[in-house]
């Protein structure tokens, strides 16, 4: 992985120091709270309801065994013995004091970790796919552009004060596991005819307030360009994004209101003016970040495993957690494992301090020492032999991760919501561990089979609810909880935005809602094949309309 | 019925104002308000404890009596009040529960 050379450790120890006197003078009253406040943000501190809330970066989700090693030092001196895994594929503790942070951050910086841009209106931590260097199905790692992305992004001080936050995501495969085209930009790893490496841009994409599928700028865009091009699209969009209304302020509004030819003929004037200055990147530095992320060396292994088979046919649990946790990997005998942060009745991406620690033991002992996280909230492995999968498998089971459930319906992705959030209009946790509860049993989950829901605690849509299969956003109503649900949504490589099926629930009564669209769903599919969304494409809104409200 | 709450500067710890303008760190002590003059009284002490770098974020919230405790009207208040709902152990339950 990436390693900090004496300019990312310099400017990262540099910005750990002048936080720390920032405190300083913020607790001697030099500085007041309303000068204070947007310097905090700038280092990921957020003040939420119980406490200061500590955002962490871990670019494009990925870490070591040390850095893990680390977050649960963190959780466990610093915080109250749990970290919170996002959808941005970060790390958020939620109970530092603000005395504290300067030495939190110093402790980050030990291991090349810090919490710069993950909050404000700057270039946020860029997403990737969490098999990136791993997944069978890839064109090319999507890391090393990311890590250039990042580079690039880094306090530069054309696009530190953007109208508002800005986000960017990559993947390396066609089928899509980082949401791009939900995206302010989405780059697509792809090949032209020439075999020459490039990228399939979106731009436009985002969920909030205002969800909009990304709209397709470029069907090849040379690797060479990548950060001209990105350079081009923000300075459109730091130049003519409103400033005027934060609510429309975010580059899908843009593209809306002004017209995607009218944006790309900018962008594209914009980017003429710069392709060939500075920013052009060399063949050799692309392959200089690229071999940091050269792969570990791993022997190509036989595809199947006489103890891995004869476990599978032994241990139930065993073959549900292969059935759904395992990815297939580039290398035969591999595979990337997906730890489920999400177990039965527990809160989507929470992870104590001994299971961090634990994660980072497994990582070294039996994965090259590489973590990722996903925006789905849960943790990968991403090289593993096939062979050792039931020695992960129990030590997870010993730790409490081993719930066979990536992809399945008690997967929730969960924003912290009403219990942690000051932006909240209502719970998200609790929704998400009664549906898990009412589903969880290993049988009725595997019969429902693919299912994807999320739920977000307001309409700024941290939980990715219009992307969700089936979304809930909580609001209040009249003082009380009041949830809304979508249909049909999907953030992969064929997006949509899911349309509210009708009036919401209470908190009473929307595990049952789920229920019943889950129970029309498995007596409407034309076979067990067919997934709850593509079910939902074929027939509509109507059966799941009926069901929930008899308006037939 | 109002009370004024804040988070403590140096570690947003919930806190309410109480009597004699002490900030305390469980709802039950709040200091009841009734009437407009002394809402803002209230909230003037408070501001003037922000200026001295004590809090942040002053405001009133509303709150009714339930079996002669003091209990906020909003769920988001109630929750600030108790901690949160997933995690019994931690916020100002659990200090409450080890009173």
């Amino acid at each position: 992985m990436y390693r900090y050379d004496e300019f990312d450790q310099g400017f990262v120890t540099q910005r750990t120091e002048q936080f720390k006197d920032q405190v300083r003078r913020r607790l001697s009253g030099e500085l007041s709270e309303e000068e204070f406040k947007p310097l905090r943000l700038m280092n990921g501190l957020y003040l939420q309801l119980h406490a200061y809330m500590l955002r962490v970066a871990i670019p494009y989700g990925t870490l070591n065994s040390r850095q893990m090693q680390k977050l649960a030092h963190i959780a466990r001196t610093y915080d109250r013995g749990y970290g919170h895994f996002t959808t941005r594929q970060n790390i958020q503790f939620n109970w530092p004091s603000l005395a504290d942070t300067p030495k939190i951050l110093e402790e980050l910086a030990e291991v090349e970790m810090h919490a710069i841009q993950t909050s404000g209106n700057c270039i946020r931590n860029v997403t990737a796919d969490h098999f990136a260097g791993a997944a069978a199905d890839e064109i090319a790692d999507p890391r090393p552009y990311a890590e250039i992305l990042r580079q690039w992004s880094s306090l530069h001080p054309e696009f530190s004060f953007l109208p508002r936050k800005f986000k960017i995501a990559i993947t390396g495969a066609p089928h899509d596991r980082a949401a791009v085209q939900v995206h302010d930009i989405g780059l697509q790893l792809t090949r032209n005819e020439a075999g020459e490496t490039g990228f399939v841009v979106f731009v436009g994409g985002g969920l909030g307030r205002t969800p909009m599928i990304g709209r397709k700028v470029r069907d090849f865009l040379p690797e060479e360009d990548l950060l001209a091009y990105s350079e081009a699209i923000l300075r459109v969009y730091n130049l003519y994004g409103r400033r005027d209304n934060k609510y429309k302020a975010r580059i899908k509004i843009l593209v809306h209101e002004t017209g995607l030819e009218e944006l790309k003929a900018d962008i594209e004037a914009e980017f003429a003016k710069i392709r060939y200055g500075v920013l052009r990147l060399p063949d050799e530095e692309v392959r200089r970040i690229e071999a940091y992320f050269a792969p570990p060396p791993l022997e190509v292994l036989p595809e199947t495993d006489g103890a891995f088979e004869a476990r599978k046919a032994a241990d139930a649990a065993f073959a549900q957690f292969v059935a759904h946790n395992l990815n297939p990997h580039r290398v035969p005998g591999h595979v990337s494992v997906t730890i489920s942060m999400k177990p039965i009745g527990g809160i989507p991406g929470d992870a104590t301090d001994v299971q961090m620690d634990e994660i980072a033991a497994i990582a070294k002992a039996y994965g090259h020492d590489e973590i990722r996280i996903s925006h789905e909230q849960n943790v990968i492995l991403p090289h593993v032999k096939l062979a050792d999968v039931p020695a992960i498998f129990d030590r997870l089971v010993a730790g409490g991760m081993a719930e066979g459930n990536s992809g399945l319906i008690t997967d929730i992705i969960a924003c912290p919501g009403m219990d942690y959030c000051a932006l909240a209009t209502a719970r998200s946790i609790p929704v998400a561990q009664r549906i898990s509860e009412r589903f969880g049993g290993a049988d009725r989950q595997a019969e429902i089979g693919e299912l994807k829901i999320k739920i977000s605690g307001c309409i700024n849509a941290c939980g990715h609810h219009h992307v969700g299969h089936i979304g809930i956003l909580g609001l209040e109503k009249k003082g009380e909880e009041f949830y809304q649900i979508t249909l049909g949504g999907s953030a992969n490589e064929n997006s949509s935005i899911g349309e509210i099926i009708g009036r919401g629930f209470s908190s009473e009564e929307v595990v049952d809602a789920i229920e019943t669209l889950v129970d029309t769903y498995l007596g409407l599919r034309s076979s067990k094949e067919e997934t709850f969304l593509d079910a939902y494409r074929r027939v509509g809104d109507d059966p799941f309309k009926e069901a929930l409200y008899g308006t037939g | 019925m109002k009370i004024v709450t804040a988070n403590r500067l140096i570690d947003g710890e919930v806190v309410w104002l109480g009597a004699g303008n002490a900030w305390v760190g469980q709802v039950s002590e709040a200091l009841v308000l009734d009437g407009k003059d002394d809402v803002a009284a209230a909230l003037a002490a408070g501001l003037a404890s922000a200026e001295r770098r004590e809090v942040v974020d002053v405001y009133e919230v509303d709150v009714t009596e339930e079996d002669g405790k003091l209990v906020p009207v909003r769920l988001r208040e109630k929750i600030r009040a108790k901690g949160p709902t997933t995690h019994p152990e931690l916020g100002k339950q659990a200090q409450a529960s080890q009173a």
